[in-house]
């Protein structure tokens, strides 16, 4: 009797043990990373692996802190999930390593296009990828009228029309808080415009032409019907005056698009109507006004190859195609094999056809972009005009990148 | 005091203030003058999910060797300090070349970052000090006057907003004065706009920032003054009131200077905090409109580009704008001691 419950209890360890060693590493991993489902979905499949100590800091605050984390000899994370923006801060310090031979070794399952290669060699694995489009509430776009606008120039006109009707007071929006989310308004439609931010091959700016002054006249006409707090309203903010109903069209992460939908904090009848539309274009141009954003995650430099390898085997199961279940598969448009768009990623994709272009991953991007965001806020408010605030985000990131060395 | 047994009763505090201020300040100092060794950039291909692009990138080898060479960057003298993001000499000097007016002067030079964090914090400063110590006296007139039974209810409540951790309390205050909330709807109805929002006008968003930054310091210059009140000489308050001096006198002539050193210490701790301001610019999302030295600090320590030199520059011009704040107050101080001694 003994023998016969030892020898089921034996076989009974075996069998699970077998499934869990699906993912077996030996070494430690401590990802870092930014705090949202997929993110968090991603990381679960990380520590499902068994062999090693795995760790996971999922914050809202993580630029802070994986540079810095990643920096010591031996660093304190193992692995940083970032964005293309984000990359480039590990780049510039250095802190990241060339996976070519961990991918030959282990990442068999990856599709090409998900390896981020800069300067020939891969630093990064992409898994999800994201973009800003159009949401429009399908039932006050009908009672005025209206079609889904192709171009900002037709969205300019629809408010006009929803206000005039007395529909809505502030029929537009966007997330337009001063800093990095203004700054992101203007580097997509200056996009939308065709402009170059950079004199090519050097850091010198130069976004003070003809596309920056119409970027910015749209910027203010677009922001006439928008809620006069606009310059405080992140997405929170935003997806929150949207739920609520007080809006009818506006420009939005893709990702929000699962929350946007949630029947919580809303109407059955704003979330049964808010519709997902393409990017828009502007100024007769036909690169859509937005830009491309992948996520995806890296492995740290200053790590022993052995903690190198085990963090590249669990990220590897965190992405695995066995995982996209029908939890994960809605958090986010995945570049993951056998992933199928969801309704949430109509948006996403039509960007990603319309050719629009991903956001740069020039080493002093970055160093443009907060000058934007702190510059053209004046302007927005009607204090002074548009060249002379394009004058000043110039003189703004020309001292910052003489202070980085960018520029003498 | 003899000088030995004086110098082996500081020396834990002066270590301490050594270690924890000193070197802290002396670091900063240095870092303030060193910025990042140019960068040595090279054209690269990157590739992604949605193509490849022609693109530039830092040479990491040639950046080490420069690094290793000097690890503390390259030196640079002041000129952090008068670059456009702080002293900005050169913009000034050009302003005043071509300004027409003094209006016109300031006008443009509040286009500086510099120069515009410090109208705010200046105002904010010189706002808050003297109306928390005006209204702090009131509460803790109004509170001594109580009957017992109500004073220890009355103390706690008028105490709370100082508990309250300055972020949260100005994120609800956020939160209530957005035009659809419980305070913004009630002005929209008191004056009749109903376009009327406190976060979208300058003037009115600096207000409500002196208004929070009152609101928040109050109790703390009120429960010094109460504590003082409890110490208020009792024969001179009763020979006043037979000499037949008003409320008004009363405290004008007897009570203020009684006070006078506690209001002393509170103006000099105020000045102090008021000027390092940044809780309420964050709570309230308020960049837009108001910025100061702190915030800088802040923005630039934070997020994707760590303008390291330019954080460390901030702080030094800080800790100088306090010490030139604090020169009238200390002054009076240094002449009470000698006077006493």
């Amino acid at each position: 009797m003994l023998f016969k419950k030892l020898a089921l209890a034996s076989a009974a360890i075996l069998m699970s043990g077998s499934a869990m060693a699906a993912c077996k590493i030996d070494g430690r991993v401590s990802i870092v990373g930014n705090e949202f489902p997929a993110i968090h979905a991603v990381a679960d499949g990380a520590k499902a692996c068994s062999g090693g100590e795995i760790k996971a800091n999922l914050t809202a605050d993580h630029q802070k802190i994986n540079v810095a984390g990643m920096t010591g000899n031996p660093a304190e994370y193992t692995s940083a999930i970032i964005a293309n923006s984000s990359i480039v801060a590990l780049m510039n310090e250095d802190v990241i390593r060339p996976l070519d031979d961990l991918v030959a070794k282990h990442g068999q399952a990856l599709k090409p296009n998900q390896l981020i290669k800069i300067n020939g060699k891969v630093m990064a694995v992409a898994f999800m990828a994201n973009a800003q489009h159009l949401v429009y509430r399908a039932d006050i776009l009908e009672k005025a009228g209206l079609q889904a606008p192709k171009t900002y120039e037709d969205m300019l006109a629809g408010a006009k029309v929803i206000r005039d009707k007395g529909l809505l007071q502030y029929p537009l929006g966007g997330a337009y808080k001063a800093g990095w989310n203004l700054a992101q308004e203007f580097t997509n439609m200056y996009i939308g415009h065709g402009g170059e931010f950079f004199k090519p091959g050097s850091a010198e700016v130069s976004i003070n032409n003809d596309a920056g002054v119409a970027t910015l006249e749209m910027l203010k006409a677009l922001s006439e019907y928008m809620n006069p707090d606009f310059l405080t309203h992140d997405s929170n903010a935003t997806s929150a005056e949207w739920k609520a109903g007080n809006m009818a069209m506006m420009n939005m992460w893709g990702s929000r698009m699962g929350p946007l939908k949630d029947a919580e904090q809303s109407t059955p009848e704003v979330v049964k109507s808010t519709t997902l539309g393409a990017p828009m274009t502007v100024g007769g141009g036909s690169t859509p006004a937005t830009t491309l954003w992948w996520d995806g995650w890296t492995v740290a430099k200053n790590v022993s190859d052995k903690d190198a390898e085990a963090t590249f085997i669990a990220m590897m199961n965190g992405i695995a195609p066995n995982r996209l279940d029908d939890k994960m598969a809605p958090l986010a448009v995945w570049l993951i094999d056998g992933y199928e768009p969801t309704p949430a990623a109509v948006g996403v994709f039509a960007a990603a056809n319309m050719n629009a272009t991903p956001y740069p991953m020039l080493p002093y991007q970055g160093l443009l972009h907060t000058a934007l965001g702190a510059e053209i806020i004046d302007f927005m408010q009607g204090k002074e005009s548009a060249s002379q605030a394009l004058a000043d985000v110039e003189a703004a990131y020309t001292a910052a990148a003489r202070e980085k060395g960018f520029l003498n | 005091m003899k000088h030995s047994s004086f110098f082996w009763f500081i020396l834990p505090t002066a270590t301490a203030m050594l270690l924890f201020i000193a070197l802290p300040i002396f670091s900063v100092l240095v870092q303030s003058v060193h910025t990042p060794h140019e960068a040595v950039l090279i054209e690269t291909e990157n590739c992604g999910p949605f193509g490849c692009k022609k693109s530039t990138t830092i040479d990491q080898d040639a950046t080490r060797a420069l690094r290793a060479e000097e690890p503390l960057g390259r030196f640079v003298g002041l000129e952090i300090y008068f670059d456009r993001g702080h002293l900005a000499i050169k913009e000034v000097v050009d302003i005043w070349g071509n300004a027409e007016s003094l209006n016109d002067f300031f006008g443009d030079l509040n286009n500086l970052p510099f120069y515009r964090a410090m109208a705010f914090t200046l105002t904010f400063t010189f706002s808050v000090t003297p109306l928390m110590l005006v209204f702090g006296l009131m509460i803790a007139l109004g509170v001594n006057a109580l009957h017992q039974r109500l004073k220890g209810v009355l103390i706690f409540f008028s105490l709370l907003p100082m508990i309250v951790s300055p972020l949260i309390g100005s994120l609800v205050l956020f939160w209530m004065i957005d035009s659809r909330g419980i305070i913004g709807s009630g002005l929209q109805w008191m004056f009749d706009d109903p376009a009327l929002s406190l976060k979208a006008s300058t003037g009115l968003t600096w207000m409500m920032l002196i208004v929070y930054g009152v609101w928040h310091a109050a109790p703390f210059s009120f429960i010094v003054f109460y504590a003082g009140l409890q110490t208020l000489p009792q024969d001179t308050l009763e020979s006043a009131q037979i000499d037949g001096a008003s409320r008004w006198q009363q405290v004008r002539y007897v009570i203020i200077p009684h006070l006078m050193p506690l209001i002393t210490f509170i103006a000099l701790m105020q000045l102090m905090d008021n000027f390092r301001v940044f809780e309420p610019i964050v709570g309230f999302n308020s960049e837009a409109h108001a910025t100061s030295l702190s915030w800088f600090i802040f923005n630039d320590l934070g997020g994707e580009t760590r303008l390291l030199s330019s954080a460390a520059t901030s702080s030094v011009l800080t800790i100088i704008g306090v010490s030139i704040l604090l020169t009238p107050v200390l002054i009076r101080t240094w002449r009470d001691f000698n006077a006493k001694s």
